[in-house]
């Protein structure tokens, strides 16, 4: 990140960070809510301790004598803040619930972490380093891993964080709400250079997101690129149509059910692709030979999110749920 | 220093519980191996199933046989040190525990060389490098039988101790010793009866 | 003849059975492992006094805070109370003549400062750089640093801990004097009997993973390495079905010395006895289920997520029964103001605002954003630092008179007291705006709008450090010229209070008399004469 950005968003420093996302108010109510409530108790208990201390200090003139148990007291301040509690408990879930329902019309973005920088690709094939551009008021979807250690993917502007795990995708979405420029940090410790795996998110209207995203971008789009690679690393050698070996059809394939030789069944999701280049002998599609060989070695992060991407793009039109 | 009169009064429960207490640490220890490999069984399902297919069945229950008898013969050496008439006999069956351990040693060697001409200690020369899972589960297979091993050894010397003691009479190769040893002894036992399905009878049936 | 003058050479102490002389090898060890944590902390904030980095190298930075919270976990924070005072104090608080396994209880100090010696070692040799939670595959396969020798030294410091669990289990349950019941006991004691229930339950979970990480580091076995087809995420969960049972180790002890200071200075008995017992079970066993929540943006599932947040919140209840029960005890009580009480109300205070803002962390939203910030960092030294080390200060105060047979300077004592407890505030507070705003944790350097309240950080532990600092010279001063104590100064009821200051070696001349209730202060009846 340049001295000059820098320089800005440090001027924008405020008390409390600023919140520019939709998830942000919420949290940031959450947050009130529970500084009352939590400041009222702990002032309560400190204002007791006090009072008491100076009221009943030794000398002083005032009654005193050993209490006899009060069960209603007791169980009075065991329950009401069980009760309480449940209530806490439930407004975070349930904002927290959110974070997992990723709007269907979110706009993809894949995102890889090394030590210690942002890899970033757009659907179009636009490719950033520690900045990641992106429109107003339009859900965005990130699909993060790693290709070393853990590192986690913060946006304090956004109240939104998520760890990216080597071996695994997972995912984040937000909608800004805020243009701007805001921090992103690496939250997870990933080795020497964790506290220098900063960037930048930025926020633009959408027409001038369109714009910039047309920019300068010589690249095929992902799904294009992914389908370049599908052909140049012998996928398409045995999965293509006419192929004569027996290799299921990978159209439309994520979203799938999909049935296994071992007798369970699951949905094929970006974990499961992963999986089937990398690790082929872990699930078994029902009906074929374990021929398919690791490509371990042989294909980036990056190219696996292309081929994510080619794979997707070739879901049945007709409104297919993805 | 006067050890006598700082000491507590040793009673038999003292030791008994205390031995109860650290078979609960090692069962949560051998726990956390469970763990790792209940996750690797879930992962790998196929090649947790074929590594499974290239242990020794035979050796493994054999073994099993040898454990279970030792385990008995144990309990009945402590069983001995209740009538003085029969003490003679705890001795004799300890020695036989002891020796019945030894066995069981003897056989998981001969398992460890056929696996080692096999080519299954993981490695570069592993020989079912290409199936998902199975080096992981030998890991998990030679950690678990290994540390298992480790603990078989330390009841064999506790248990030739305590049979060298009471052959000669020692005190301190009273019966609260003998007991808290049997218990060692059963532990060491039921860690292996958890073992033998999950290395032995995985997916045997296919 | 006292236990201290009972064989005066090197050897009779480092041959010792006598659980007291072993208290003592362990408070000289852990003392001087606060002081190398404490000199890696100043040098943690010097360091972030200004924002970029240009004390220490990245590396050096990295290394120090591990070795900071390896040091002060592992070697100060959960031996300090039970393995000081709880092996000091459970035999005479029993009536009992020493631990039941006395050579063992040997053995475990022993233990514990080979893995000490093993950490201080591989520190020594270039350090380790994973922080105290050695998250795989940075710890496995990336670090270049110490971090098999270090798993070594945490693998055998933990045989300590079990061991020492182990003696006080057996101890509690077998060695009480006749008419010492359960209900009897002072919530001292049940403390270190929930703790040690959870030393031996959670520690042996913690070894094997150690193991794990290091046959990883050295064959790759892939457990935890996804290159290999492992799980980084299971690391995860066993070392926080360790650590987070570990975070009572860390505070259940440091309840019962509160629990033992505040009745006797409020002069009154502790208010709900039982419901105090209970908690502390209920503390102990609720504990074991909620290690989840040091994972909720760790892509774990959203179903286990809402089980450990749940969990999160239950396991608080019964630390607020514990925190209105000290609070309803004060109440009508005859109040003095000694160094172990104000020690004590410091805890009270403080343990309340960590254990707070446990709850936002527990809140499942609001993790998402507080999650590995300053906000965490503040939260747990407000409970460690705030709670268990006050307590641990407030414990040395009030038996050290029984310790050492002598007096130290209230005044001084009630100074440095006071002192650490506003350097404390002076330090921590800062840091969860910090946290608020998005400062992350473990960052050597960071952007300048931090810089104030970083700062404001630095300054406060100048301060705290002095108020440490203090203790070593009035207590130094007490044990050359401090005045004889009594056999029981502060006229507390405990039966330790009921033998000489300090202990023969075999704690009692004649037996010690049970009364007929635990705590049986009454504000309304004299106190003699502070000493
Ligand atoms: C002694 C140590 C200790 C103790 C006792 C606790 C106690 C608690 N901790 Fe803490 N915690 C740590 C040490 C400790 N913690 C450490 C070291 C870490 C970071 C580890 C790392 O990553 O390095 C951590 C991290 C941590 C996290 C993970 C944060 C993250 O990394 O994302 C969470 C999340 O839930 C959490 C929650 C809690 C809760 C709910 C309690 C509860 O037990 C607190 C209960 C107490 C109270 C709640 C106060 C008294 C109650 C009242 C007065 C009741 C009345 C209140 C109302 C009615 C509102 N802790
Ligand atoms: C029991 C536990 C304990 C205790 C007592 C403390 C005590 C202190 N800690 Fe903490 N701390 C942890 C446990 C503890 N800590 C843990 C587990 C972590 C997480 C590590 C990780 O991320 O992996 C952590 C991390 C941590 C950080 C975050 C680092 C980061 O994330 O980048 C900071 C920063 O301020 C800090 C500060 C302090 C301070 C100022 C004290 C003070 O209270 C210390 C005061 C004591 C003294 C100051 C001693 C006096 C000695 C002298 C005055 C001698 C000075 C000599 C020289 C300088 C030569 N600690
Ligand atoms: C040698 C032939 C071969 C090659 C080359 C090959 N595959 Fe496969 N693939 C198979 C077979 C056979 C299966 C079904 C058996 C299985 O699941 O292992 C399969 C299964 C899959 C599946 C799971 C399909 C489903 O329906 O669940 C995916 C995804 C996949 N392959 C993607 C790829 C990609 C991407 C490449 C190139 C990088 C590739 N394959 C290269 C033979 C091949
Ligand atoms: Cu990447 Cu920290
Ligand atoms: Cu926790």
């Amino acid at each position: 990140m340049n001295g000059d950005t820098d320089a800005r968003l440090s001027a924008n420093f405020r008390l409390l960070a600023e919140s520019a996302s939709t998830v942000a108010q919420d949290a940031d109510l959450l947050f009130t809510a529970m500084l009352i409530l939590c400041g009222v108790v702990a002032l309560g208990v400190c204002i007791a301790v006090v009072f008491f201390a100076v009221r009943y200090r030794q000398g002083a003139r005032v009654a005193r004598g050993n209490v006899e148990r009060h069960l209603g007291l007791e169980l009075g301040w065991t329950l009401v803040p069980l009760a309480l509690f449940i209530v806490l408990f439930a407004w975070g879930a349930h904002g927290f619930v959110r974070l997992y329902r990723v709007p269907p019309d979110a706009l993809p973005v894949y995102v890889v972490a090394k030590q210690w920088m942002w890899k970033l690709q757009h659907r179009n094939g636009k490719r950033e380093i520690n900045e990641l551009h992106v429109p107003l008021g339009q859900p965005v979807h990130l699909l993060m891993t790693s290709q070393d250690a853990i590192h986690s993917f913060y946006v304090p502007a956004f109240r939104l964080k998520q760890d990216l795990v080597p071996g695994r995708y997972t995912g984040l979405w937000f909608t800004a709400t805020q243009l701007g420029e805001f921090r992103l940090f690496c939250a997870e410790y990933c080795g020497t250079e964790h506290s220098q795996m900063l960037g930048r998110v930025v926020v633009m209207n959408p027409g001038e997101y369109a714009r910039w995203l047309g920019s300068g971008n010589e690249q095929p789009s992902l799904a294009q690129y992914g389908f370049a690679r599908f052909r140049q690393l012998g996928c398409s050698g045995c999965h293509a149509a006419g192929s004569t070996v027996h290799a299921p059809a990978l159209e439309g394939l994520i979203g799938r059910t999909v049935h296994l030789q071992d007798g369970r069944s699951l949905v094929a999701d970006e974990n499961y692709v992963r999986d089937a280049i990398l690790l082929p002998k872990k699930d078994v599609v029902a009906g074929f030979e374990p021929v398919m060989p690791s490509f371990a070695g042989q294909v980036s992060e990056e190219d696996i999110q292309a081929l994510i991407a080619y794979l997707r793009s070739t879901a049945q039109p007709a409104g297919a749920p993805r | 220093m006067n050890r006598a009169v700082a000491g507590p009064t040793p009673s038999p429960e003292l030791g008994q519980l205390g031995m109860w207490i650290f078979l609960g640490t090692e069962l949560l220890f051998f726990g956390g191996l469970l763990v790792a490999y209940l996750f690797g069984r879930v992962h790998w399902p196929q090649g947790f199933g074929a590594a499974s297919r290239h242990t020794d069945v035979v050796l493994g229950t054999i073994n099993t046989g040898v454990l279970l008898t030792s385990s008995a013969v144990v309990a009945f050496g402590l069983a001995c040190t209740e009538h003085l008439a029969h003490r003679r006999w705890t001795g004799r069956l300890l020695w036989l525990t002891a020796a019945l351990g030894m066995v069981f040693l003897a056989i998981k060697g001969i398992e460890y060389r056929k696996e080692w001409h096999e080519h299954l200690f993981p490695g570069p020369a592993f020989a079912l490098a290409d199936v998902g899972g199975a080096e992981l589960f030998f890991w998990l297979y030679f950690v678990m039988t290994g540390l298992h091993a480790l603990h078989l050894v330390i009841g064999i010397s506790g248990v030739a101790a305590l049979a060298w003691g009471a052959g000669r009479g020692r005190p301190w190769a009273a019966a609260r010793h003998v007991e808290a040893m049997a218990l060692y002894w059963h532990f060491v036992d039921v860690v292996w009866i958890f073992l033998y399905p999950l290395i032995y009878l995985v997916e045997r049936h296919s | 003849m006292s236990y201290l003058e009972d064989g005066m050479t090197l050897r009779s102490w480092l041959t010792t059975t006598d659980h007291k002389r072993i208290a003592i090898l362990y408070a000289i060890s852990i003392t001087a492992f606060f002081f190398v944590g404490g000199a890696a902390a100043t040098l943690i904030r010097l360091e972030l006094a200004t924002p970029v980095g240009d004390l220490v190298s990245h590396e050096t930075y990295n290394k120090l805070f591990t070795a900071h919270g390896v040091i002060m976990v592992w070697l100060f924070l959960i031996p300090s109370i039970p393995s000081v005072l709880g092996n000091f104090l459970i035999p005479l608080m029993i009536g009992a003549r020493d631990l039941a396994f006395p050579r063992l209880n040997l053995l475990s100090w022993y233990l514990y400062m080979a893995g000490g010696l093993i950490i201080l070692a591989a520190l020594a040799l270039g350090g380790v750089d994973t922080g105290w939670t050695f998250y795989t595959p940075y710890a496995s396969m990336f670090s270049n640093s110490w971090v098999a020798v270090t798993l070594v030294g945490v693998f055998v410091t933990g045989f300590s801990s079990i061991l020492t669990g182990l003696n006080f289990i057996v101890t509690i349950h077998m060695l009480r004097t006749p008419g010492m019941g359960w209900f009897k006991l002072p919530l001292f004691v049940w403390a270190h009997y929930a703790t040690s229930v959870i030393l031996v339950l959670a520690t042996p979970v913690l070894a094997i993973t150690a193991l794990l990480v290091t046959a990883e580091r050295l064959f790759q076995i892939g457990v935890f390495d996804p290159a290999h087809g492992g799980d980084p995420l299971l690391f995860q969960h066993l070392f926080w079905f360790y650590s987070h049972p570990a975070v009572y180790i860390m505070i259940l002890p440091a309840m019962g010395v509160v629990s033992e200071i505040v009745p006797c200075f409020a002069r009154k008995r502790i208010f709900g006895y039982r419901f105090m017992a209970y908690a502390i079970l209920g503390i102990a066993s609720i504990g074991f289920l909620v290690w989840g929540h040091h994972m909720f943006v760790a892509g774990q599932s959203l179903a286990a997520s809402m089980v450990f947040s749940l969990l999160s919140f239950v396991v608080a209840i019964p630390s607020a029964i514990k925190v209105f029960n000290w609070t309803a005890t004060l109440y009508k009580g005859s109040i003095r103001f000694d160094a172990p009480m104000l020690y004590a109300l410091g805890f009270i205070g403080l343990f309340t605002i960590g254990g707070l803002t446990g709850l936002f962390l527990a809140s499942l939203s609001l993790d998402v954003h507080l999650s590995d910030t300053y906000f965490v960092v503040s939260h747990f030294h407000y409970i460690m630092v705030g709670g268990s080390v006050m307590a641990y200060f407030g414990a040395l105060h009030f038996w050290w008179p029984k310790v050492t047979g002598r007096m130290y300077s209230d005044i001084w004592a009630r100074i440095a007291a006071v002192l650490i407890f506003l350097g404390f505030n002076f330090t921590f507070f800062p840091q969860y705006i910090l946290g608020v705003q998005g400062m992350p944790r473990r960052y050597h350097a960071y952007p300048a709008e931090f810089q104030v309240l970083h700062l404001m950080s630095s300054a406060g532990a100048v301060v705290l450090a002095l108020g440490y600092l203090l203790p070593l010279f009035y207590f130094a001063w007490s044990l050359r010229a401090g005045r004889a104590a009594a056999d029981n100064p502060f006229d507390a009821t405990g039966l330790e209070w009921q033998t000489a200051s300090p202990p023969p070696t075999h704690n009692f001349d004649s037996p010690p008399s049970v009364p007929g209730q635990v705590y049986d202060y009454d504000p309304g009846r004299p106190v003699r004469a502070a000493p």
